[in-house]
């Protein structure tokens, strides 16, 4: 009996780990593949969220770039019940927070046609770097002296 | 000239040491290949190294949690990343602590005992006796414990992480007053079900094989007498405290190094 207990209390807490901690029933579901080019893709990873509204809607599967035009491509599994993006929806890489993870942001669209399996979204902004940000404001802060003057 | 010859005395006591050991993993294999249609007797031995550790396992992984949670709070408030707390803590289980550790607690609590045990059992002639009758102990002695070592292990090891995620929701929450929504779910977003959890489980099952090998393989070849079974008990904890620190490693950059 005791040996029954045990294997019972072993399995349970492996149960646990993979359902209570990691969310293992949630990423079996069904997705469909969408894709999108970025000019720049930042500090984004594999298996980064993709959110509709900060609500999570998949993962981005993969990242490669484009053998034609050398432009990143981003491929995002999104889960199938999510299936009435409008073709005119746009994609962006936010930052979570200031310093937080990357993640790719959809913002749906208003058109009647919807995207499917394997259709790239048009409408994309790149992630924003901080580097180039700073640079911009000095930049521009050495263009115009006279304001400084003052 | 004289430490040349000791040095070369020991290289070759090493190798052959090794090589019998393996000759006795192929016959050990064989051995539990053949009781795995004997129930009880892996049932019973399943009692001795499974039941009996999980205390130990439960005790230590609560406090572990507790240590984790405290610490990691200490340190993560200064970046007011608190809320990652619970991740930090299953992540320290799932991939390090919780197989490592209890790897290390089961050869101390288990390993120790089946090596006196089969020492002892060789001392006494009980393994000799059994030959005589005909029934090949590396089918009634060490098959079962094989095949209960490597059963019990990564169940020891999913509670141990299990355990000490609780305790350290205990910490977070009636200590911290983290919420416990915050703990849980930061879990959830950051711990990967195959990357973590899968690894984790197999790296129990690789320190179990290892743990119950060397045990195993110790009780059969200790000198019998007393003196020896009290030696081969020492290496026996010795040994594959080093060999799960070392193998811990391999594992970890073959698991997630990048592949």
């Amino acid at each position: 009996m005791w040996v029954g207990i045990f294997m019972i209390i072993g399995i349970g807490s492996l149960l646990m780990l993979a359902l209570q901690v990691s969310d293992a029933g949630r990423g079996g579901g069904e997705t469909y593949r969408l894709e999108a080019r970025f000019d720049n893709i930042g500090g984004l990873t594999v298996k980064a969220p993709v959110m509709i509204g900060g609500v999570r809607v998949g993962r981005v599967a993969d990242i490669w770039i484009d053998q034609e035009d050398y432009v990143p491509v981003v491929g995002m599994d999104i889960e199938k019940k999510y299936d009435a993006l409008s073709v005119d929806s746009g994609a962006a890489i936010l930052t979570a927070g200031l310093l937080g993870s990357q993640y790719v942001g959809l913002t749906p669209g208003f058109s009647d046609i919807y995207l499917e399996q394997g259709d790239t979204v048009e409408l994309t902004q790149s992630a924003i770097q901080l580097e180039t940000l700073i640079g911009q404001f000095i930049f521009s802060q050495g263009a115009n002296p006279d304001k400084e003057g003052g | 000239m004289k430490l040349v010859a000791e040095l070369g005395r020991r290289g070759i006591v090493f190798v052959s040491r090794l090589g019998a050991a393996v000759l006795f993993l192929l016959l050990a294999v064989r051995g539990s290949a053949m009781c795995l249609n004997r129930g009880k007797l892996i049932l019973q031995q399943l009692y001795a190294i499974g039941v009996l550790t999980m205390s130990v396992i439960v005790v230590s992984g609560l406090f572990v949690g507790m240590v984790l949670a405290l610490q990691g709070y200490y340190q993560l408030v200064n970046f007011s990343a608190e809320s990652n707390l619970g991740l930090v803590v299953a992540l320290f289980m799932v991939r390090e602590l919780g197989p490592v550790l209890s790897a290390l607690l089961f050869a101390g609590r288990a390993g120790s005992a089946l090596t006196a045990e089969i020492g002892l059992m060789k001392a006494t002639e009980q393994l000799a006796a059994m030959e005589m009758m005909a029934v090949d102990p590396m089918k009634r002695v060490i098959g079962p414990r094989f095949v209960a070592g490597i059963i019990a292990m990564p169940l020891l090891a999913a509670m141990l992480s299990a355990v000490a995620i609780i305790g350290g929701y205990l910490v977070a929450h009636g200590q911290f007053g983290l919420d416990a929504g915050v703990y849980w779910s930061s879990m959830k977003v950051g711990v990967d079900p195959v990357d973590d959890v899968l690894n984790g489980v197999i790296k129990s099952v690789v320190f179990g094989f290892i743990v119950i090998w060397i045990t195993l393989y110790e009780g059969y070849d200790a000198v019998p007498t007393s003196e020896g079974v009290s030696r081969a008990t020492t290496r026996t904890v010795v040994t594959s405290s080093l060999a799960i620190l070392g193998s811990d490693y391999i594992l970890t950059a073959l698991m997630f190094g990048g592949f």
